[in-house]
């Protein structure tokens, strides 16, 4: 048993949903008690869709249990595939239906309904969701592929693709497929098929008609991907074009897959984001400590841009994803850290606690954690919250995704030339620390207590010396000192000094051990 | 559509009332098939929020836990005084002993949260079906825990409960732990049933204006100090969905004093005037008492009157709130009730409720999603009250919408809310009207 308070994915029958809602004409049958139906309101409050999820539910009863559920199953599956006339069903169970072991699948073949069927096997006490979309997918795309598919040969016709992984309920998928389109267009490259999102059954069976596959997001198309490449013999692009330089390979393998010349998408005018960095307000940016933990594909995605795009320094990397640990794991080699592979949030905070970043980036729950931290933040991965489905058109993918991404990021912070401000005047009440930035309206209070103790006159306190957490001694007036350096640095100062102090071995620091760390840490 | 189309094919099931033999048979539409409603462990929202001392863990899977998190809508509260123990593969195939699992996690848990003075588990769906024996396991560390924390149990899985029955389950949990109240005391009045602080308090005001000394509250705001319960208890339900919890308090000898539902003007008095009468408190003192709560509740409402006069409404199967709102809607703001859904009807509970119905009302129980569907697209209303599955999804297709969650959430109940329930009917519709995009 795992103690959970806050979950980073669902269930992997919801994984099914996001693939089942994302697609057109495609109904899931799921074998599940009421209660399930919650799920429903994931794609209809958060994601604001005018339409239900083409999801029936059997809704049995514990007076069921052992009597007719699979009766129940059946007459669901035959009313389901009567009323919406899908084009294919899914069927699959919950947790609770696992446990009763009715075997949609078994069943609902003895029923001869006049459409396929796609058995679902996901075991709901094992894995999670962006496993549950990814399997589903697959088996899709396995099941309704028409395998006897053969391309016509390459000469006098555009390349075609295959735009794989957008789901419903995916962070910024309407507007990634967007940008992706605008770059395939730029190269002469024809969309064969875009799926989940969008596709109907009947345009999956052509899927075996494109050149190449783009595994937009590894999560959920991967899988399927690899099933394509063996089959069909289509190549996938794998590089995920977040940020400048990860659009520019992208652009680069598509065009070399497709035989296409890479330029004009690459010379895309839009681009803002390099000038933006590199311009003298960003210089405040270097190497700004940022901690990040998502999905793994924006997880990873971000620390490249962090580090090679923004100048900033990645001081903590993670996913909640073990599936994709791997990358993850080699990406945070690179940032020179341990990479944190964990689905429990409370070792997510306390990561952050221990990291002291100066802007975290995370999903909907670092969000929470940060806000109580007092620490900027910016959202770059699911789990999402209806937020993150702006009104206007919001991509993290290809240059606009990254114009996207550097306002994101840095608007949190505070601003380049306010900073000065701040340190110049950080005596005058009006630039107090605890005011922050001036276009955040609202800052989580400082702990009282923390404030009470620097605030208070040297004599009040018995002792000179105040020993912390981890039983380093700080004398008050190195306490004090530590307090007229700037906020947002201040935490970085306290952590190197004692560092520094443990180093070398003194057991307390005081102004001229402050001084020493400083000099020793300059760059 | 009329109502045979509606009850064609449907006639087996028609039932006629078994309930009080006072009350007129009326027909009800008993229908099965897909629910879109929560299960009952929904009820920990608001349930923990009441109880500040209490702490709900839910022992289920990883749906359960994604289920709270998005009911709870937004991550608010650092640490939530629920969580949920998830049951695993090794779980499930006796590789460990679930028993033993969960010592373990409910040790840990009390060692993180000293705060905790009544903790709860919380049975699932999961864990009914796999027959995990959650009251054996509260009684065993219980007898580790106490007196420090006390542990209960209940169900709130799915495959027993709706939405609110969670709330029952949890209450009638704690009707036997309630102190015993001597068969030869004085007359003392519980109110039952989870109420806003704020409502709660202004019942309590009212009452001991009108000179009943002693009021309990089941839940009380910390689950440790429960009011007695005994012969001599009389109690008041401020909630419709109690079936079980007032059946343990008549098995603890509590008497129920029959009364409308505490909404709006006449559910309020109604329900003040009936435990003043039980108390034997003078007619003139309770007419006073509650005339001045009486005459801003009318004035308030007459406000919101002609937004809600004649338009149409039907209730989808929620919260088991639809009869007495229903009836309030009806009587207080001339409303024409279209359908009443409600996941089960408590017949002797609401029966001066649908005594107030007019004739033609469809009464609905249980529910078939898409067949409800189809006779609310039939219907039209003007606004249909349901859950947050469907709401988008019904103004897509040009129907207004209320969102029966917040009705649970929201300070309804009482003389100085009764605007307030009456404008989340109102605000919906005057919404609708002043968008011209």
């Amino acid at each position: 048993m795992q103690l959970a308070v806050w979950t980073y994915e669902g269930p992997p029958h919801v994984g099914a949903m996001r693939v089942a809602t994302a697609m057109e004409k495609l109904h899931y049958v799921l074998h599940a008690p009421q209660g399930d139906t919650y799920a429903d309101l994931l794609f209809t409050m958060i994601e604001r869709r005018g339409k239900r999820p083409p999801v029936t539910y059997t809704t049995f009863e514990a007076r069921d249990l052992g009597k007719d559920t699979a009766q129940i199953f059946q007459d669901a599956a035959r009313e389901a595939v009567a009323r919406f006339k899908p084009q294919a069903i899914i069927v699959g169970a919950s947790c609770t239906a696992e446990l009763i072991q009715d075997d949609p699948a078994g069943l609902s073949e003895a029923m001869g309904l006049p459409c396929p069927v796609i058995p679902l096997e996901l075991p709901s006490y094992q894995r999670k969701e962006n496993w549950g979309a990814a399997e589903t997918f697959y088996q899709i795309v396995r099941t309704l592929a028409d395998k006897s598919v053969v391309r016509e040969p390459r000469e006098g016709r555009a390349a075609r693709v295959n735009i794989l992984g957008p789901t419903a309920l995916g962070f910024r998928h309407r507007d990634d497929l967007v940008e992706i389109r605008k770059i395939l267009a730029l190269l002469g490259v024809e969309v064969n098929l875009v799926a989940p999102l969008g596709a109907t059954p009947e345009d999956i069976t052509r899927i075996g008609h494109a050149d190449f596959n783009i595994v937009l997001y590894p999560e959920i198309a991967d899988e399927a991907a690899r099933w394509l490449e063996k089959t069909f013999d289509q190549p996938a692009v794998r590089t995920v074009p977040i940020g400048v330089g990860a659009t520019r390979s992208f652009i680069a393998d598509v065009a070399e897959l497709a035989g296409a010349d890479p330029t004009p998408a690459l010379g895309d005018t839009s681009s803002r984001m390099p000038w933006w960095s590199r311009s003298v307000d960003s210089t405040y940016l270097t190497s700004k400590r940022v901690f990040i933990f998502g999905d793994a594909t924006h997880a990873v995605a971000a620390a490249r841009i962090a580090r090679e795009e923004l100048g900033f320094e990645v001081c903590g990397l993670g996913c909640y994803s073990r599936e994709f640990a791997r990358e993850v794991r080699a990406e945070a080699a690179r940032c020179g850290i341990e990479a944190l592979i964990t689905d429990d949030h409370l070792a997510v905070e306390d990561a952050i606690a221990a990291a002291a970043p100066e802007l975290v980036l995370g999903t909907q729950m670092e969000r929470h954690i940060a806000k109580r931290f007092g620490i900027p933040c910016a959202v770059i991965s699911s789990p999402v919250h209806v937020q993150d489905f702006p009104a206007r058109h919001s991509p993290q993918m290809g240059f606009e995704g990254a114009n996207v991404i550097f306002d994101t990021w840095v608007h949190p912070l505070v601003m380049g030339l306010e900073e000065h401000l701040l340190t110049m005047f950080r005596e005058d009440f009006e630039f107090s620390d605890e005011a922050g930035a001036s276009h955040h309206a609202a800052h989580s209070p400082r702990k009282a207590s923390v404030q009470a103790v620097s605030e208070a006159p040297v004599e009040d306190i018995p002792s000179s010396a105040m020993a912390d957490a981890d039983g380093t001694l700080w004398t008050v007036e190195a306490e004090r000192e530590l307090k007229k350096i700037p906020f947002f640095v201040r935490g970085k100062a306290r952590r190197n000094t004692e560092n520094f102090a443990a180093a070398e071995g003194r057991r307390q620091i005081d102004l001229e051990t402050l001084y020493d760390a400083k000099a020793h840490y300059a760059r | 559509m009329s109502v045979a189309d509606i009850l064609d094919g449907c006639a087996a099931e028609l039932a006629h009332d078994t309930g009080p033999a006072i009350a007129p048979a009326r027909p009800v539409l008993r229908e099965r098939g897909q629910r879109e409603v929560f299960c009952g462990l929904t009820g920990i929202i608001w349930l923990h929020r009441k109880m500040q001392d209490a702490f709900f863990l839910v022992v289920g899977s990883r749906t359960c836990a994604h289920l709270l998190q998005s009911a709870a809508g937004v991550m608010i509260f650092a640490e939530p005084r629920f969580a949920t123990a998830i049951m695993e593969e090794r779980d499930l195939a006796g590789m460990v002993d679930a028993q033993d699992e969960l010592d373990r996690v409910v040790n840990r848990l009390l060692e993180r949260r000293p705060d905790i003075k009544t903790l709860f588990l919380v049975g699932s769906c999961p864990s009914e079906v796999i027959k995990l024996d959650l009251a054996k396991a509260a009684q065993r560390l219980g007898a580790v825990h106490m007196p420090r924390v006390r542990i209960l149990n209940y169900s709130g899985s799915g495959i027993e409960t709706t939405f609110t029955q969670g709330e029952d389950a949890c209450l009638s949990a704690l009707v036997p732990v309630m102190p015993a109240l001597a068969a030869d005391a004085p007359k003392e009045l519980l109110i039952v049933g989870s109420l806003p602080d704020i409502v709660e308090d202004q019942f309590l005001r009212l009452f001991a204006e009108m000179g009943i000394a002693k009021v309990g509250c089941l839940p009380a705001r910390n689950a440790r100090d429960l009011p007695s319960v005994g012969p001599g208890t009389r109690y008041l339900l401020a909630q419709p969905f109690l079936g079980e919890t007032a059946m343990a308090l008549e098995g603890r000898g509590a008497q129920r004093i029959e009364a409308l539902f505490p909404f709006g003007v006449d559910g309020t008095s109604d329900w003040l005037r009936a435990a003043a009468e039980a108390f034997g408190i003078d007619r003139a003192l309770t007419e006073q008492v509650i005339a001045p709560g009486r005459a801003r509740a009318a004035r308030a409402l007459a406000n919101l009157r002609p937004q809600l006069e004649g338009k149409r409404i039907t209730f989808l199967p929620d919260s088991q709130l639809e009869v007495p709102l229903a009836r309030f809607l009806q009587d207080e703001l001339g409303m024409e009730l279209v359908e009443v859904g409600t996941p089960y009807l408590h017949r002797a509970h609401l029966a001066r409720e649908l005594d107030r119905f007019g004739p033609n009302v469809r009464l609905s129980e249980g529910q078939h999603l898409d067949r409800q569907l189809d006779r609310v697209r039939a219907d039209r209303p003007d606004i249909t009250v349901c859950g947050l599955g469907l709401a988008n999804p019904l103004e897509g297709e040009g129907l207004t919408t209320k969102w029966a969650i917040e009705l649970v959430f929201s300070p309804i109940h009482g003389f100085d809310q009764a605007a307030d329930l009456a404008e989340l009917f109102a605000r919906p519709l005057r919404r609708r009207d002043m968008l011209e995009v």
